[in-house]
């Protein structure tokens, strides 16, 4: 039996978590530089108090459409072997400490996402955690 | 406080530089014997040596070098004269006391070897000056052991230290012993063997460039200590002064750097120059005096800074080049050869990564020449060349890049050798190989797998082949080109772009973004208003092009490229109001890039993409502009190939060679005009010098003659319409949409004199394969008329047409 953290977050009707330790930060909306000619998933780069940093929109990413709504993304920004990258997302939810014991593989049925980008779920009172596999979300498509 | 662990470690790097100066000075005395300087430094260093072993206890290390050290006196003191063998003994020495000093480092003591006969050696020499007589036997048996043990002597560290935290180097094995025989003239009629030399070269991988090694700055080119103004504080090497008592005043005014302290220095300018560019835009808005005024100083002192901090990363070439004269002297005593090696440009200097980047590659190229491209003495003579052969290595700055050249005076890429090694190794198939330019067949040597394994036996295994070579170069953003010529020599350039990471660049707009160009690129800006739009922008061949004083340049919208925008038709880029024209250079193409503005030119420091945008060609990195935000930075060749104005020729000889075979031999290019009359004509495009546009207004009468002044020579105009009689020009609207006060020009170059030719309109290039029927008269010099373009097209000869009419 062993508690990790998680900061966890909305895109579109899932609900996702990343471990605490991968994230280095959650931000607000920042001003960005589109990429013209690169892959979709790719929504611009922002300068991260100096440091450039690629932005990959998670709604692009799983097939979901964009928003509607005009709200502005959030962005977490993961650590990865190449540095900082920032996940665009709905909504940032709390940081929540998990029981692995509530841990299970990915359910045969998933719908809403590819399977090889989630790891796995927690039980959660009233509904599934997805962990996101950083690593395969950020392969890219093209 | 020194711990003893420090002491060893200084006394290690300072060893391994004496070493390599010692190295050089040897091979420089083999030249000239008699030069007192040299042999008195070569002196001090051994010398040295041979006291810190001592005082460090290292006795093995004491023995040797003093052994050395006594026949070194006799040499200095003129009582002995270096030659051949003397020299092959010195350097053997010194391939000794590296490899104790690489055991030592490795933290093994001095190591088990057993260097009596080295020692025992070097004690003969003393006697007999390396000159032997051919009688003893007691002598070849000597020889003998003196090549077994020379022999055994086997790991022979390369280059510089590695120093990390650890400070565990890593000694590569020895790849393999080789012994040679080298012959030696002694003063007597005989060859006689005298001296079995061992080499031992070992391959080393080149590891990642983030382990910090030492900078040597002094010793013996003077204008460099003067340029050592500390930049940062040397750490804990103050008093290496005190233990290097026997070295030149020279290099006391140089200090010893961590070269990761420089990356931290390099990498702070960096920021403070975005810093700067901030506060000066800033200071742009805002009419404050003070601000102003302390923005424009602190501009000023940035750029100081970081001219300075960059050059103390800058080192002269020499320090790549150093080892190269040895390698050269070792392999081609080992093949038989003779060679020399002519050094032009050793103090252009170049970054430091840089120049560990290229130290690799530049030593198998040289080997490459060594090895394959000059000539055994032998052949040389028979073709009339020098018996002694030659390498020269160049280096220069030219438009902001270094370029580095090695040439050699052999034999030149024997290109259907290489056709065939690539068809036997499946490379290509016959079709290609058929028709390859000879470009592309010289550029196949640089295929991964096309080494020549098979008859360079050291450098095999390691994946050392000229591909490495070439990847290493574009790694820094070099670029590698051959040059070669069969019979004479081959000449390989390496150009590298001079400074890394902060350039000046032009800023422009595009689709609402902002886009950098590094100026490096940038050749002028041209700027088209109103009626010049309309008239000046023309289509050839289906591709947008600008005339620029007489030049064709492809034209690339910018917003079409990245696909802001769909690609417009011809008639809306030419209803544009304003056009601004960025004229770049790709390569060795000129071309125009299409923007909506341009802003102005800043340093901006280039900041890589990461791994998820790496593939896209069209950008070099990005940086972040005064205000914050991100710009990204073009990539100009990316662009170039992109838009098709440049080949991929790098990878041609894998996919295109067939179509451009067909291309050549039968189709050639045709200049499609309408004469006047409203009939199609076509002129070979080979024929044509120019084509030109002159006002109605500025065609003048010379006699029964049309002339234009044209570059300040009289041009004389002839029309085709109805052979090169003088029709006047009719202004009816048969010329469709172009404007009926200018007349198009094909200029025409006919045996030095320039003529034009007057045509109603210059309608397409094409090209198109020439028919001839059998029926038709051969003797006649006009070919009969074409089909082209689906119209009946005369085919015209400007050279019959002038000729008859003068």
């Amino acid at each position: 039996m062993s508690q990790s953290n998680f900061c966890t977050f909305h895109v579109g009707q899932l609900y996702l978590g990343v471990e605490v330790l991968q994230v280095q930060e959650v931000l607000k909306a920042q001003q960005m530089t589109p990429v013209p000619l690169s892959d979709h998933t790719v929504r611009g780069l922002m300068n991260l108090r100096g440091q450039i940093v690629t932005a990959f929109d998670l709604r692009r990413r799983l097939g979901l459409g964009d928003r509607t709504d005009g709200i502005p993304a959030m962005n977490v920004v993961v650590r990865t072997p190449d540095g900082p990258v920032s996940l665009l997302v709905d909504e940032i939810g709390d940081v929540l400490e998990l029981d692995s014991s509530n841990f299970e593989p990915v359910p045969e049925t998933l719908q809403g996402m590819p399977r090889e980008l989630i790891r796995g779920a927690y039980k959660l009172d009233r509904q599934l955690l997805m962990v996101l596999d950083t690593e395969m979300a950020l392969k890219m498509v093209a | 406080m020194e711990t003893e662990d420090d002491i060893v470690k200084e006394f290690l790097v300072e060893s391994y530089e004496n070493l390599d100066r010692l190295d050089q000075d040897l091979l420089a005395l083999e030249e000239a014997p008699d030069n007192r300087d040299k042999l008195s430094s070569v002196f001090r260093a051994i010398h040295t040596i041979k006291g810190t072993s001592g005082f460090l206890a290292f006795n093995k290390l004491e023995h040797v070098t003093h052994v050395g050290e006594s026949l070194l006196v006799l040499l200095r003191d003129g009582k002995m004269r270096l030659n051949g063998v003397i020299a092959n003994g010195l350097l053997a020495m010194v391939d000794a006391v590296r490899k104790i000093m690489a055991n030592i480092e490795a933290g093994q003591g001095e190591g088990d070897a057993d260097y009596a006969d080295l020692v025992a050696t070097l004690e003969r020499l003393q006697v007999t000056g390396g000159v032997e007589t051919a009688e003893t036997i007691h002598e070849e048996t000597e020889a003998q052991r003196v090549s077994e043990v020379l022999e055994t002597i086997a790991a022979q560290v390369a280059e510089d230290i590695e120093r990390d935290t650890v400070a565990v180097a890593v000694a590569a094995p020895a790849k393999r012993t080789k012994s040679t025989k080298r012959r030696k003239k002694s003063g007597g009629n005989d060859d006689t063997v005298v001296v079995q030399h061992a080499t031992s070269i070992v391959e080393r991988d080149s590891t990642s460039p983030l382990v910090s090694s030492p900078i040597h700055r002094g010793g013996d080119p003077a204008p460099l200590a003067n340029k050592a103004n500390s930049s940062a504080p040397s750490s804990d090497n103050g008093d290496s002064a005190d233990k290097s008592p026997a070295q030149s005043s020279v290099s006391d005014s140089s200090v010893r750097i961590d070269v990761s302290l420089l990356d931290k220095l390099m990498n702070l300018v960096g920021e403070l120059v975005l810093a700067r560019n901030q506060i000066l835009q800033y200071s742009r808005s805002t009419e404050d005096a003070t601000i102003t005024a302390a923005s424009q100083r602190l501009n000023l002192i940035t750029t100081e800074l970081q001219e300075g901090v960059m050059k103390t990363r800058m080192q002269p070439i020499q320090n790549a080049w150093n080892k190269l004269p040895r390698v050269v002297r070792d392999l081609s005593a080992q093949l038989g050869k003779h060679i020399q090696v002519k050094m032009e440009g050793a103090d252009t200097e170049l970054d430091k990564t840089i120049l560990e980047a290229i130290k690799d590659p530049l030593t198998h190229i040289v080997r490459n020449s060594v090895d394959h491209g000059i000539e055994a003495s032998d052949v040389r003579v028979a073709n009339g060349k020098p018996a002694e052969g030659t390498l020269w290595l160049r280096a220069f700055h030219e438009g902001g890049q270094v370029n580095i050249e090695i040439s050699d005076d052999g034999g030149g890429i024997n290109l259907e050798r290489v056709k065939q090694k690539a068809l036997s190794q499946g490379m290509i198939n016959p079709e290609q190989a058929a028709g390859m330019t000879e470009r592309e067949l010289t550029n196949l040597i640089l295929l991964p797998g096309f080494s020549t394994a098979a008859t360079v036996t050291n450098v095999s295994g390691r994946g050392v082949g000229m591909d490495v070579v070439k990847t290493n170069v574009e790694r820094i953003g070099g670029t590698l080109d051959i040059h070669s010529v069969l019979g004479k020599g081959t000449t390989l350039r390496i150009k590298i772009p001079l400074t890394l990471a902060i350039v000046p660049a032009l800023t422009v707009v595009c689709g609402g973004n902002r886009f950098c160009i590094p100026q490096v690129n940038l050749l002028e800006l041209v700027r088209l208003d109103g009626d010049r739009v309309h008239n000046e922008i023309e289509l050839i061949h289906s591709v947008p092009v600008y005339r620029l004083r007489g030049q064709l340049l492809p034209l690339l919208y910018l917003d079409e490229e990245l696909r802001l925008r769909p690609r417009r038709s011809h008639e809306e880029r030419q209803a544009e109001e304003c056009t601004h024209i960025v004229v770049l250079q790709a390569e060795d193409r000129a071309f125009g890039l299409v923007v909506n503005s341009i802003t102005d030119t800043q340093e901006i420091v280039v900041k890589p993409l990461g791994q998820h945008l790496k593939g896209v060609k069209a950008y070099a990195g990005a940086t972040i502009m005064g205000d914050g935000t991100v710009s990204l930075i073009l990539d100009v060749i990316g662009l170039a190939q992109q838009g098709r104005v440049l080949n991929e020729h790098r990878d041609h000889s894998n996919g295109n060679a067939t179509s451009s075979t067909a291309a050549r031999t039968d189709r050639q290019s045709w200049l499609v005009v309408d004469p006047g009359d409203g009939s199609q004509a076509a002129i070979e495009l080979g024929t044509v010098a120019r084509l030109e546009e002159f006002q109605l207004s500025t065609v003048e009468r010379s006699g029964h003659d049309e002339v234009v002044q044209y570059r300040d020579h009289i041009l004389p105009l002839l029309r085709i319409s109805t052979g090169c009689q003088q029709t006047s020009y009719s202004n009816d609207d048969s010329f469709g949409t172009k404007a009926k006060d200018s007349m198009s020009v094909v200029v025409y170059q006919h045996h030095g004199r320039q003529v034009g030719i007057v045509v109603g309109q210059i309608v397409d290039i094409v090209e198109h394969t020439l028919r001839v029927d059998e029926a038709v008269d051969s003797s006649s010099v006009v070919p009969p008329s074409q089909i082209i373009n689906g119209r009946v097209t005369q085919i015209i000869d400007l050279g019959s047409l002038v000729a008859s009419a003068m």
